[in-house]
């Protein structure tokens, strides 16, 4: 479980990022949190592990302050995959990049075989265990980065764009592999703009904006609500685009759904064939 | 008028075991909005490295096939003579930037073709209010935001004011009302004054609206091409793995129920509520 009480955040220059966050995020959450460029979900997150520790206001980690113990206690805990794979990669192959932190943590070597295997696997990386990650597009990075976490199996994942340059095949992947988490009762934390994976996947949202909360709710009544969406610069789900102009008809503009249209779309025509 | 000629192109990186290019070959005429979309690693990155010779000229391997661009063959010249004709975005903006102010940056590419300070000033400006970044002139292209940093790349680039513009995902990073903005700014450009665009996108839903011209590729070759509606409305395409815009997807799902909303493909939103609308208002009267 994470607590936030308060949080306030300044960078050197006094500009303050973060102006006063409180929320519990429960084990087994699935969040989405979601705001502009600029907006502090970054600033936020990395306070998740102690990379950043509040300039004013506690974050608890399974009730242990983040200022009471270090980066890398949390981070069996608490792992992070970035935004830029760029900043996380410095193996020469792709298998030693995913081994490094299971060494680290202290894993025997079976184990180690064991984990690497299976979450280059998972990710579809396994004909490029050799070689360098270098070598590897910007999507494979990131899948990279995703498997060098994923492989030592932490409580609380926090995913910086996770579906950056991620293919179709490759999100929903994604998405499956974050509900078997769920069924775990792992803790996903997600910083994403993709609003139709969001659509998709339906995790509670948290919207920020300048540094604060201004909404955490489901995804379905968030990513509609044209005020909320206006005041963040995120653009309706392609699905919720269509229902907004269909209020002639009587259906809900807060449909995000494609199946839940596909059904609402076919009992309104034979309704109108009908009559 | 074509402005770009590929013809039987195989390419394979240094001592990679197969072709990431695999047998391609494509004419884009002047003024065409192409999209080129396909599953990670299916070659679309490697193809545009390939429209200003930084394939093979940059990344070396081994060619074959012929690749001519703005009446120049690539073999022949060099990546900064095609820098004139052709402007790359690319996926990752770090790697792009490196000058001490955002509006350095936007105005390095200026200073390599010899024109005046004035009108270097006037493209500045220009290219920084397009991208809506004029107010972060002065900051360091490393102390802002991914999404910010892909508007700089995008601005430098536009700031050349080339014939062809090619962005590999160019608004990844960006929130999704900048995205939008950047792509209607770049199909205005491409409306008004003719630029030839190329965009790869794996977001079909915010960009399939823009293009007359869709390429999807895979494993190095290309396997559809040509009109978008067409194309999409393709069963095979959602098995090669390519994300089609949620509105092309209900309309093919209803489609399948028996209920056909129209016989044109939608590829946006508005189209689709437009589309069922008129349908369902005709069975009202």
């Amino acid at each position: 479980m994470i607590t936030v009480e308060n949080v306030h955040y300044s960078y050197g220059n006094n500009i303050e990022a973060l102006k006063g966050i409180s929320l519990t995020i429960n084990d087994g959450d699935f969040i989405a949190i979601m705001g502009q460029n600029g907006a502090g979900k970054t600033t936020f997150i990395k306070h998740f592990n102690g990379l950043l520790k509040p300039s004013s206001g506690i974050v608890y980690v399974n009730n242990v302050a983040t200022t009471k113990t270090s980066v890398a206690a949390l981070a069996r805990n608490v792992g992070f995959v970035f935004q830029n794979p760029d900043n996380q990669l410095f193996s020469e192959t792709v298998e030693d990049e995913v081994a490094f932190a299971l060494k680290n943590f202290g894993f025997d070597n079976d184990t180690i075989a064991q984990r690497v295997t299976w979450a280059l696997d998972f990710l579809s990386l396994t004909q490029y265990r050799k070689i360098s990650p270098f070598l590897l597009s910007g999507g494979e990075r990131k899948r990279v980065a995703l498997a060098s976490v994923l492989a030592w199996d932490p409580d609380t994942l926090v995913l910086d764009e996770p579906t950056i340059g991620q293919d179709h095949e490759q999100k929903e992947n994604l998405r499956q592999f974050v509900m078997q988490l769920q069924t775990k009762k792992k803790t996903v934390i997600m910083v994403t703009h993709d609003v139709e994976f969001v659509a998709e996947c339906n995790p509670r949202v948290i919207l920020m904006r300048d540094g604060k909360i201004i909404a955490d709710g489901i995804a379905k009544d968030i990513l509609t609500n044209s005020q909320l969406l206006e005041e963040s610069s995120i653009v309706r789900p392609q699905i919720a685009q269509i229902f907004a102009k269909l209020s002639p008809l009587g259906l809900p503009a807060n449909t995000i759904d494609i199946d839940e249209a596909k059904t609402m779309i076919l009992t309104k025509a034979k309704e109108s064939n009908r009559q | 008028m074509s402005v770009i000629k590929i013809n039987d192109l195989v390419y394979t990186y240094p001592g990679a075991s197969k072709p990431s290019i695999d047998g391609v070959s494509l004419t884009i005429e002047k003024g065409e909005f192409v999209l080129i979309t396909g599953p990670s690693g299916c070659g679309k990155t490697s193809l545009c490295r390939t429209f200003n010779g930084l394939v093979p000229h940059f990344y070396k391997g081994d060619l074959s096939g012929q690749i001519i661009v703005a009446d120049q063959d690539i073999m022949g010249e060099q990546t900064f003579d095609m820098a004139k004709h052709v402007g790359l975005v690319f996926q990752n903006p770090e790697n792009q930037l490196f000058a001490l102010s955002v509006e350095k940056d936007v105005a390095f590419g200026l200073e390599n073709l010899g024109i005046s300070r004035e009108e270097m000033r006037k493209r500045v400006d220009w290219a920084l209010n397009l991208t809506g970044i004029y107010d972060l002139r002065e900051r360091s292209p490393h102390e802002i935001s991914g999404g910010q940093q892909q508007r700089v790349t995008i601005a430098a680039v536009l700031a050349m004011q080339p014939k062809i513009i090619v962005l590999d995902e160019p608004t990844s990073f960006l929130d999704p009302l900048s995205a939008e903005r950047i792509f209607e700014v770049i199909y205005k450009l491409n409306q008004e004054q003719g630029i030839t665009v190329i965009l790869v996108e794996h977001r079909l839903d915010l960009t399939a609206k823009y293009t007359n011209h869709l390429v999807v590729m895979d494993k190095g070759k290309i396997c559809f091409e040509g009109n978008p509606r067409n194309i999409l409305c393709n069963d095979e395409i959602s098995q090669i793995g390519v994300g089609i815009p949620k509105a092309t997807l209900l309309y093919k799902k209803l489609k399948a129920d028996g209920f056909d909303i129209s016989e044109q493909t939608p590829l946006s939103s508005d189209e689709f509520a437009n589309q069922l609308l008129k349908v369902l208002a005709n069975d009202y009267s």
